[in-house]
């Protein structure tokens, strides 16, 4: 809508540069430590993020009339990769999830460092939410974040409530703790409570 | 950060206190001012001393906002024996911040979002429903209200019931049936906007102004006509002079505030469009100056670094011709804002004596922590007090005008400043104060927080948070949250005060026969003598109080109190919110101070009302 105001925040385009070395470094740096391949690490390259598709088939109940139909859950590969949790935690900060969520405790939108899911926890529900936005003050981002990003928030939104490894959990924040950090988060078991708010 | 048990203890102790000061003529720890005069207020106001019609026709009760009732069944005597009348369940569970209206035997509450509003027909045993107008503003609008979604009330005008919903619209609603008359929209959630406060209708105009510092907006006051709910006029709070309604007649008292354009010159390039400068918060009028006076939120983002200046016309109070809108003079509380000190706050407007002359002023508590009188017809500083701990400035130069930042406490990009007095909700949020014209105090609701702070990059993304500062909230000195103070404001300063765990984040309401009355965020509803400062009486009501007290005669000649519970707000958020304390970092950094309220209340509007046996 205006000129000379970022409409949309960097990661889109391009990392801010300082940001850009440290990340960079701080991945140089544990290569260089963890020497061999090590799934932790691996940049980009290998690790494929599911297919939006994936995130179709997803369902925000467990439910069903009748007899259960089987779940093919979805693996989201980021989960168990450092640097795109990383990568996930900068844009929850840069597309503004953090104004909203804060560090998980929640404000306008609700927590997502607890046990209770509105919405559900698995992260073919969270692609979902992120994509579609909820009726109750979640915007959508359909059509603003490319898919691998999505898949990287996804995976960083999880870590929260300490549902991804925590070797590969983000350990340290860069700014003013004001929480304990994802890595040390108590992995939390999800309830689709709905709990109103 | 409190631990329960001495929450526990004190509120033994303060029963105690109750008991005791209910057997005898009772000293608490609080210095009283002997000295209580009578001060007048300006004619053509009312609820001053003539007498009251005990209705309630807008949240402030006049257009003076004193809050001030002249019903004096309810004594300081006879407070302690006040039993619960009836009681009216909203069926929401979000901060109640609004003031009950009573008008013509009926009561109308507005709720937080989804906006509901009730007629209850007082002539009635128990107050049944008379009817119930349901707006059904958009729920994304939750989305974009940055501390709970609350509603501050509705204003009684000609036969109409007038208020604004979360999604931006002015409505406005026949009295007596309950049939909407019009609906003007007047904003849009995907810019960042909300609407929260309560209109207050001057000679046939509806003055409404939008919410959303944290998300961008542009500030805006606008009039709307009460008949048809077309918009007269509009006046925004940043950019050129002629969107701000800034003509020939604007005569500011400071060379700060003279020039031209400065709506855009004190930004940089742009900036002034999602600058902020809200007016979510009161308005004042005066008949006989034909003047309507009214705050300007803090400038977006929070992180100063990003717009460099003074920032006009943020942070600061405008004087404005209701008929045409146009400026005719502002002051700036906070230029170049750094603690998001929004300038919303109430202005009362009295006629002090002050230095051997009676003075037009207005008296306003405001968020960087000072009380400062203003004279009303030129924006004149003629005192400005501190009446919480400040650490963020020092002082106000009365020469310039100008606030004196203390440079230690600015924030600067990846810094974490500490020790940040008062806290961003400042040393008073919206919580108004009331005046009463017979002791000469003001009642001071207020918080006692401080805060550490790191500020950071902003992106601007339209209808996200704009704000670019990490925030994390304590208690101030003395470990109490909040404070209920009374106020002298032409000696400036306190004549006594109680310290609540809690931020008092309830209005307050002063009556003739000096009592007191205001509510905890933990749920007592209290009443205190108006002149010593002594307990009179509590409730504890099912939720924390964060509503408007307001005091009425009913159809049977009695006189009742009534206040909303219904904790929530910005400082109730990790109640109503279901926030996770674990990140003190949530609901802006309140949650960090307010980590405990979980423990001891709950949510769920409760209308109470209150009366003599
Ligand atoms: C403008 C505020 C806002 C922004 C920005 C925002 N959210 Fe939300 N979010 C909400 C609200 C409000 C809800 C609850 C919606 C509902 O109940 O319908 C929500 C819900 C969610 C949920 C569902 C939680 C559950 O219990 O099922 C997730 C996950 C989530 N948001 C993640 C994100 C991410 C990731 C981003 C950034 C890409 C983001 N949000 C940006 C306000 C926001």
């Amino acid at each position: 809508m205006r000129e000379g105001i970022l409409l949309f925040p960097r990661p889109a385009r391009r990392s801010p540069p300082a940001l850009r070395l440290r990340v960079v470094g701080m991945g140089a740096l544990a290569l260089l430590i963890f020497q061999a391949a090590c799934k932790r690490e691996e940049r980009g390259f290998r690790v494929q993020p599911p297919s939006a598709s994936a995130a179709e088939g997803s369902r925000m109940t467990d439910f069903q009339p009748g007899p259960r139909t089987p779940e093919s859950p979805v693996k989201n590969e980021y989960e168990d990769n450092a640097y795109a949790l990383s990568e996930g935690k900068r844009l929850f900060q840069e597309y503004n999830c953090s104004g909203c969520h804060f560090n998980g405790g929640g404000g306008i939108g609700p927590a997502l460092m607890d046990d209770e899911w509105l919405y559900g926890d698995k992260p073919e529900n969270i692609f979902e939410t992120i994509v579609e936005g909820r009726p109750n003050g979640m915007p959508s981002f359909r059509g603003k974040v490319p898919d691998y990003q999505v898949w990287q928030l996804v995976a960083y939104v999880r870590s929260l409530s300490g549902q991804v490894g925590s070797n590969a959990a983000p350990g340290r924040s860069d700014h003013m703790q004001t929480s304990s950090p994802e890595q040390s988060r108590p992995r939390e078991s999800p309830k689709l409570s709905g709990k109103p708010r | 950060m409190q631990p329960s048990k001495s929450h526990i203890a004190k509120n033994i102790a303060v029963v105690l206190a109750l008991f005791a000061c209910a057997s005898a003529s009772c000293s608490r720890p609080i210095q009283s001012n002997a000295e209580v005069r009578e001060v007048r207020l300006p004619s053509g106001l009312s609820g001053s001393n003539e007498p009251d019609d005990g209705q309630w026709l807008m949240p402030a009760k006049n257009y003076s906002s004193n809050r001030f009732s002249s019903l004096d069944q309810i004594t300081v005597d006879n407070a302690r024996d006040l039993k619960v009348a009836w009681t009216f369940s909203t069926g929401i569970n979000r901060g109640h911040e609004a003031a009950p209206l009573v008008v013509n035997n009926t009561m109308y509450i507005v709720t937080p979002y989804p906006n509901i509003l009730y007629a209850l027909d007082l002539t009635k045993p128990g107050a049944p429903m008379k009817w119930k107008y349901e707006p059904k503003p958009s729920s994304a609008a939750q989305g974009v209200a940055c501390c709970d979604v609350v509603n501050r009330g509705a204003a009684f005008y000609d036969g109409k019931i007038f208020y604004n919903t979360l999604d931006d619209h002015t409505v406005a609603v026949d009295a007596q049936s309950g049939k909407e008359v019009w609906n003007t929209q007047v904003g849009d959630i995907n810019q960042g906007e909300s609407m929260t406060m309560a209109p207050l209708v001057v000679k046939d105009k509806v003055l409404v102004g939008n919410s959303g510092g944290e998300f961008g907006v542009r500030g805006w006051l606008t009039a709307l006509d009460a008949s048809s709910g077309k918009i007269a006029w509009k006046a925004y709070s940043t950019g050129p002079d002629v969107d701000c309604l800034i003509g020939s007649n604007f005569k500011p008292f400071y060379e700060a505030d003279q020039g031209k354009d400065l709506g855009v010159t004190t930004w940089p390039p742009d900036a002034w469009k999602i600058g902020g400068g809200g007016v979510w918060g009161w308005i004042s009028y005066d008949p006989e100056l034909n003047l309507i006076y009214y705050g300007t939120a803090n400038p977006g983002p929070w992180n100063p670094d990003q717009r460099p200046g003074d920032n006009k016309w943020t942070c600061g109070i405008f004087a404005r011709n209701p008929d045409n809108g146009e400026a005719l003079w502002f002051y700036q509380w906070s230029p170049h804002d750094l603690h998001d000190y929004d300038g919303v706050n109430e202005q009362i407007l009295i006629d002090l004596p002050i230095a051997g002359h009676t003075r037009k002023v207005l008296v306003r508590p405001e968020r960087n922590g000072y009380v400062y009188v203003l004279d009303r017809t030129s924006g004149e500083v003629l005192s400005a007090t501190p009446f919480a701990y400040i650490t963020t400035s020092k002082g106000v130069d009365l020469k310039t005008g100008r606030l004196i930042y203390n440079p230690e406490k600015s924030a600067s990009l990846g810094k974490v400043v500490r020790e940040i007095c008062p806290a961003s909700p400042g040393a008073k949020d919206w919580q108004p104060s009331a005046f009463s014209p017979k002791t000469g105090l003001l009642y001071l609701p207020h918080n006692n927080l401080c805060q550490d702070a790191e500020s950071v990059e902003a992106n601007y993304i339209a209808g996200t948070p704009y704000v670019g500062m990490n925030v994390k909230m304590y208690a101030g000195p003395g470990g109490n949250r909040g404070v209920f103070s009374a106020w002298d404001p032409v000696a400036a300063k306190e004549v006594w005060s109680i310290k609540e765990d809690y931020p008092v984040w309830s209005g307050a309401l002063v009556t003739t026969a000096n009592v007191a009355f205001y509510g905890t965020m933990d749920g007592w509803f209290k009443a205190v003598n108006a002149v010593a400062g002594e307990p009179l009486w509590q409730f504890k009501c099912g939720s924390g109080i964060i509503g408007q007290p307001i005091t009425y005669r009913g159809p049977d000649g009695k006189q009742y109190v009534a206040i909303l519970s219904g904790v929530g707000g910005w400082s109730g958020a990790i109640v109503a919110g279901n926030l996770d304390p674990r990140d003190g970092g949530g609901a802006l950094g309140f949650n960090n101070a307010m980590s405990d309220l979980p423990k001891n209340t709950v949510k769920g509007g409760m209308l109470y009302v209150f009366a003599l046996p």
